[in-house]
């Protein structure tokens, strides 16, 4: 019982009543087969694309004109995703396909600081992350870098090769934003051994993938354009690229991909994320060796990562984030349409709007980041503002029916002596068990 | 009306507010740090209009309408509201400026600065909370004040802080938040952090009312909200003495002048807010601006700037000396930019942050060179700058 409540946290999303009664006692048989689930896909609204080139275009030309889509165009398809990204975690089974999605999806974070990507964010978890989570790391990067949100949200849309026909003509010259993230955030690590002239090296090679205009033919998709790429070998980590056009970023992104480097970075993130905020060097290493042997398969690596002994050895050792808290809360619950409605407001409320990180570095990992003291206060009231709003039934019951026995006597009793049902679920909605994974 | 928040902190029995003396060393001073996240362009912000090396390297960033304050350094329109300071001799001005940190990433950088060391991922818990383990804090009192919804790294670690942010739920009734505590007895960091959530919630009540910090706004009526509410709870009385608050925004690799058009007038907002609230206190009020790094000194291909190395810092206040530029100016010319791409830092940032340590929070130089920036006896505060 014990395990199966500490699968469905650490790796899922949180129990829905009765969820862990049915595992049982054969959670490392459940956490397999959850994580040898299909792709988890999902549709959601169309024509982002479309809305980023009309932005696109207007953001230079006509700022009322850009507010006015933005408003009308862009933000109800933005809302659209936030809510459908929502209703797949309180739906899905297991939570764990979302929850690996949502891991990546922060990993290679697209924001919405950058207001111009609101259309396309949902679009690029959905086509650039989900295929893949299960998948090859190599393939998610590729997808990931060369989406449009993502050329846009670091500039590389904008990067010209000072030595391409278009550079030449207009004097224009590189940015390096993406390259330098490419390297820090989602490949190597910031000690990952890479040096200024590779940051320069990466952003020359990522020169000329760009974005469709509203006259090229699927406006607002990926183009390469040989006009405003770099010509000429590039070197990356002593490594020379010879003038190869668009194949030049894959080859790069597969040597980036497979670096030892990379697997370190990648198994620290996900051993942080599933693991401990200080994550454990033996899991560490059991990761990143597992990455490197299987070329990056991901789903070998979360097999690897959940048969370590040290997930299993300590109960609830990290805190859910807010959006992860609300969408427990919502999987307790079960909470239909409304308060799917309700969402997009919630996640602001929190500072935690889905796809609207302050940085590339994406939503911090840590109990320190999300556990300051006003953030707590604001944890339990939004689980009192929920207690009284919801018919509950009886919590102590709802209580077994999530956490069995490992539901500690403290919040037993809490829950068992309250002095009203909607101080009942109160409680149990701030509890260490809901606010903990 | 009585005050939900403070009827909650007492009935909830986890708060008394004490009337007690401040600590030694910080009497009646106040000091707020602000951070500027995003890596903010110095030569932007206060460009060196004297600088021959300034239009020959960047033109199309220099901005229109710059305020000149000596024979070399000019104002950003965007801060005009500034320029009052500066004549009032309220505002001192680091020109280029940096920490030791010599690559180029935000995360890293910031992570140094904040945590007070010489190298990434030296420590943990940021300078500024070790600080105030130095001094004596009152019983019951918390010196330290994070105003957003976390705690930034600079004033994480094992000394309690106090933190705001609008609020914007209802609050929860006291009889609950008290069988809350009972429940996290055996979890220590969620009681902890709720017994300071409690006191903070009952601070903020006390000093801004029911009403004043409710709902959450957006652009400049965010940052006029934020900070004034740091003004005011750090001009109570028993309040805190030292804040920090983050602005974003300013990584501008593309079409930089009209985004540091919007994010600069931010940046005075705040000032001026905080100025109008701590009035009685200003003459022994600093602020400190600072940013992880400066920016490419040439444009990039986007008339942006890419990550660079010197920056500005700001030391403003009445109890700054200011009205002058403090520092060597590194120039732009032709050899004068370190790597050929930024501005040279001639000041190392640990020597601005010592310096606004000593004055305000009277910390000795033993303490500032060993214990809240280990291994920097070399680094010296400025001289006369208070």
């Amino acid at each position: 019982m014990r395990d199966a409540v500490l699968a469905v946290e650490r790796f899922g999303l949180g129990p829905k009543p009765g969820q862990v009664a049915k595992i049982g006692r054969d959670a490392r048989g459940w956490l397999t087969t959850a994580l040898s689930a299909p792709a988890p896909t999902l549709a959601g609204p169309d024509g982002g694309a479309k809305v980023l080139a009309t932005m696109l275009r207007l953001a230079n030309s006509d700022a009322e004109a850009l507010a006015r889509v933005g408003r009308a165009e862009a933000r109800p398809i933005f809302v659209a995703d936030v809510t459908v990204r929502m209703r797949a975690a309180v739906q899905s089974d297991t939570g764990v396909d979302e929850r690996l999605v949502h891991f990546w999806s922060n990993h290679f974070t697209v924001s919405t600081t950058k207001r111009l990507i609101a259309p396309t964010v949902g679009a690029f978890e959905r086509e650039a992350i989900r295929p893949h989570v299960f998948g090859r790391f190599a393939d998610m990067l590729f997808a990931a870098v060369t989406h449009p949100a993502m050329l846009v949200y670091l500039d590389n849309f904008v990067s010209i090769g000072p030595d391409s026909l278009a550079g030449r003509r207009r004097g224009r010259a590189l940015n390096e934003n993406l390259g330098r993230e490419v390297l820090e955030l989602h490949t190597l690590g910031v000690s990952g051994g890479y040096t200024q002239s590779d940051v320069q090296g990466l952003a020359q090679i990522l020169t000329g993938w760009g974005i469709r205009r509203e006259e090229d033919g699927s406006p607002g998709a990926t183009v390469f354009r040989d006009v405003t790429h770099q010509p000429g070998s590039k070197t990356l980590l002593g490594k020379t690229y010879g003038e190869g056009g668009e194949a030049e970023l894959k080859a790069a992104l597969s040597d980036l991909a497979r670096h030892p480097s990379t697997a370190r970075h990648i198994a620290t993130k996900l051993t942080r994320h599933y693991v401990a905020d200080q994550p454990p060097a033996a899991v560490v290493d059991r990761v990143a060796r597992r990455f490197l042997e299987t070329d990056g398969d991901l789903r070998q690596v979360m097999l690897t990562l959940a048969a370590s002994p040290e997930v299993w050895a300590t109960a609830w050792p990290k805190v859910k984030p807010p959006h992860d808290l609300v969408a427990a809360i919502m999987r307790m619950l079960d909470l239909g349409e409304t308060a799917l409605g309700r969402i997009p407001a919630v996640l602001q409320g929190f500072d935690q709007m889905t796809w609207s990180a302050r940085s590339p570095a994406g939503w911090g990992d840590t109990a320190a980041d999300w556990i300051a003291p006003e953030a707590l206060m604001k944890r339990i009231e939004f689980g009192d503002q929920v207690a009284r709003r919801v018919p509950v039934q009886d919590s102590r019951d709802l209580a077994t029916r999530l956490f069995g026995e490992a539901l500690a006597p403290a919040t037993r009793f809490a829950v068992d002596h309250a002095e009203s049902a909607t101080a009942s679920l109160a409680l149990l909605l701030a509890s260490p068990e809901v606010q903990r994974r | 009306m009585l005050n939900r928040r403070t009827l909650m902190g007492s009935a909830a029995g986890l708060v008394a507010l004490p009337q007690v003396s401040f600590a030694q060393g910080v009497g009646e001073r106040r000091l707020v740090f602000i951070f500027l996240r995003g890596a903010l362009d110095g030569l932007a912000a206060v460009p060196p209009v004297g600088d021959p090396g300034l239009q020959r390297l960047r033109s199309s960033l220099v901005p229109d309408g710059a305020l000149p304050l000596d024979a070399t350094f000019a104002l950003h329109p965007g801060l005009a509201a500034l320029l009052p300071w500066w004549q009032a001799r309220e505002l001192a001005i680091v020109p280029a400026v940096a920490s030791p940190y010599r690559d180029r990433s935000h995360f890293d950088a910031q992570h140094l600065i904040e945590t007070g060391g010489d190298r990434p991922r030296a420590a943990e818990d940021g300078f500024l909370n070790r600080a105030l383990a130095e001094l004596q804090q009152p019983q019951g009192q918390r010196l330290g004040l994070a105003v957003g919804s976390s705690v930034p790294t600079m004033l994480r670690g094992a000394t309690p802080v106090a933190s705001w942010e609008p609020q914007v739920l209802p609050p929860a009734e006291p009889g609950l938040i008290a069988m809350v505590a009972r429940m996290y007895a055996a979890d220590p960091l969620l009681s902890r952090t709720l017994a300071e959530g409690v006191r903070a919630a009952t601070m903020a009540g006390d000093v801004l009312g029911e009403t004043a910090g409710a709902g959450q706004q957006r652009g400049v009526a965010a940052v006029r909200q934020i900070a004034g509410a740091a003004g005011k709870l750090l001009a109570a009385q028993a309040g805190p003495r030292v804040a920090t608050l983050d602005i974003d925004g300013w990584d501008t690799h593309t079409n930089q002048p009209n985004r540091l058009g919007l994010v600069l007038p931010l940046l005075a907002e705040a000032m001026v807010a905080l100025k109008a609230e701590l009035t009685p206190v200003w003459r022994q009020t600093m602020v400190v601006v600072l940013t992880e790094f400066g920016r490419t000194v040439r444009p990039n291909g986007t008339n942006g700037t890419d990550h660079g190395t010197g920056s500005v810092a700001f030391l403003a206040g009445g109890a700054v000396r200011g009205g002058r530029m403090l520092g060597d100016w590194p120039g732009l010319q032709d050899g004068q930019l370190f790597e050929n791409r930024d501005v040279r830092p001639t000041v190392d940032l640990r020597a601005v942050l010592k310096t606004a340590l000593a004055q305000q929070l009277g910390l000795s130089s033993a303490s500032l060179d060993q214990r809240i920036f280990p291994g920097s006896a070399a680094v010296r505060p400025l001289q006369a700058v208070v």
